[in-house]
């Protein structure tokens, strides 16, 4: 028999529970695969599972499958920086990403499920005059957009970050910065959990354990796959696998404008409260924070070649931490706690697809690159679109399969799969 | 660490190389008009999980462009080549 789905949590369910110390129930149902389903999304991350969410609550499609291969929770979406911010500046992904900070603005509500979402400012620092005019070329482009975003100067980054290097000797000096202050961060693993325990609360099946070998393709339209669990028939198909894009879409045949790289990410040991903000160094691909349980987190650039080992190379470990010594030589002597490598899709020209594909029914959200997470509520929201009405959604056009050869391409910072190249 | 067996050098550790993509990808003739031929060239990739061929050029070495067998789903590495020969043996074969 199923164990009793979760009711609501609330404050008195909290206090309930506290007194009466029954465990909780669990927070999703452990379904089944039924034969057939109106839309199978292969893929039980965070943006598969928001996917599922938003067909349900926006398009009251609830005959759904998400297919994990593994554990919810076990891939990108538990394994990151954490940092949601849209500090962007081309037309297309400025939208899109302010749309995913709205929608994360409100999603502990929306989900009954608190992903503690921490809107602690996000500071890109600025190391010479040129880059802080670029910068006040950003904080414009996002404020005509109705985006929040402040030019700091040097006086005002020091006083909110007391404990960077201003010295005279510093190799990069800080000019100033730039400053959004609905950035921050927030609780991967509850994004996960809440988006799998909502859209299973509209009667989404969750399957887990449940990995996709073959995609039934007829006529040039899909109409199912084939799992570990036996076959699925489906209406409609999304693929939502990031860092296996290129695997799993060659299970239909397609080539994908996408490579399989390593980005590590690490964790220092825990230390009282330090770092108040999320801080990108303007010099460096650079980024940190402090979590709520006081690990310094933070991470660089992909390792730069392609791989599916997740297991990071040494180099990288070291250039990482001299950015971080170069930007706060106070940490210098901070032992690291952890550090690990996940599979990132990464796209010639550093932005990612949602969209139809060649083949009929079979939809495609992928090549995330960096910014996987912050994504993580817009790109199942217009994935959803997508999905139910057979178009892309306005917000999410930019990102088609085909617009390297239509010559549409959105480089936003040049940080593609070109690493090599550079 | 990755290493890679330079024919030339020896095996040295990867930082040496610079990566440079599919070896397996063949570059459309000079004035190719067809530009889906192009952007599959530029665009487009295989991305395997398991064998790869690829390109990596010992910078701070012999300088030389290099044909590695790589397995992406471990980083295992088999024969390390010169590119030259390859690469010779494509111009011959668009003559």
């Amino acid at each position: 028999m199923q164990p009793k789905r979760s009711s609501r949590y609330s404050a008195l369910s909290l206090a309930r529970h506290a007194f009466s110390g029954a465990p909780w129930p669990r927070a999703w149902r452990s379904a089944e695969p039924k034969p057939s389903y109106d839309v199978v999304i292969i893929g039980g991350g965070g943006h598969g599972l928001a996917t599922a969410f938003y067909l349900a609550v926006n398009h009251g499609i609830t005959n759904v499958a998400v297919l994990e291969r593994t554990y919810i929770g076990s891939g990108n979406v538990g394994r990151n920086t954490t940092i949601v911010r849209s500090n962007y500046v081309l037309d297309g992904n400025t939208q899109f990403f302010d749309h995913s900070l709205r929608l994360w603005e409100g999603l502990s509500h929306s989900l009954n499920f608190n992903v503690m979402l921490s809107q602690r400012g996000q500071i890109v620092l600025g190391h010479s005059p040129l880059q802080l005019d670029v910068l006040a070329r950003k904080g414009n482009i996002m404020r005509l957009n109705g985006i929040d975003a402040e030019l700091l100067d040097r006086k005002q980054v020091m006083d909110l970050l007391p404990y960077l290097d201003y010295s005279s000797e510093t190799r990069f000096p800080i000019w100033g910065g730039l400053l959004q202050r609905r950035a921050g961060t927030a609780r991967h693993d509850a994004v996960a959990w809440g988006y799998a325990r909502a859209a299973d609360a509209h009667g989404v099946d969750i399957i887990d354990q449940c990995e996709v070998k073959g995609i039934l393709v007829q006529g040039g339209r899909v109409s199912g796959v084939e799992t570990s669990r036996g076959r699925i028939l489906a209406g409609r198909v999304g693929i939502s696998v990031a860092g296996h894009s290129s695997h799993v879409a060659a299970m239909a045949g397609l080539r994908l404008p996408i490579e399989s790289h390593l980005l590590q990410a690490f964790v220092s040991e825990p230390i009282k409260p330090f770092l108040d903000h999320v801080l990108s160094f303007g010099a460096e691909f650079f980024y940190i924070s402090q979590s709520d349980k006081g690990g310094l987190v933070f991470g660089g650039h992909i390792d730069g070649f392609n791989s599916y080992t997740q297991r990071g190379q040494f180099p990288k470990v070291q250039s990482v931490a001299e950015s971080a010594v170069a930007l706060m030589p106070s940490i210098s002597r901070l032992r690291l706690l952890r550090h690990w490598a996940g599979i990132q899709d990464m796209t010639p020209d550093g932005s990612p697809f949602i969209c139809r594909t060649p083949i009929r029914n079979l939809y495609l959200n992928a090549g995330w690159c960096y910014q996987g997470f912050k994504a993580t509520p817009a790109a199942g929201w217009c994935f959803a679109h997508t999905i139910a009405r057979d178009e892309e959604h306005a917000l999410n056009r930019c990102y088609s399969l085909d617009r390297f050869e239509r010559g549409l391409e959105l480089d936003e910072d040049g940080v593609g799969n070109w690493t090599y190249k550079q | 660490m990755l290493r890679i067996a330079c024919p030339l050098c020896g095996e040295r550790d990867y930082t040496e190389f610079r990566y440079g993509g599919d070896a397996d990808k063949r570059r459309p003739l000079h004035g190719t008009a067809d530009l889906k031929a192009w952007d599959d060239y530029v665009f487009v990739f295989d991305n395997p999980k398991g064998p790869h061929r690829e390109f990596w050029q010992h910078v701070v070495g012999c300088r030389q462009w290099l044909i590695l067998e790589r397995d992406t789903a471990t980083n295992a590495v088999g024969v390390c080549e010169l590119a030259r020969a390859l690469a010779n043996a494509r111009e011959d074969s668009r003559r």
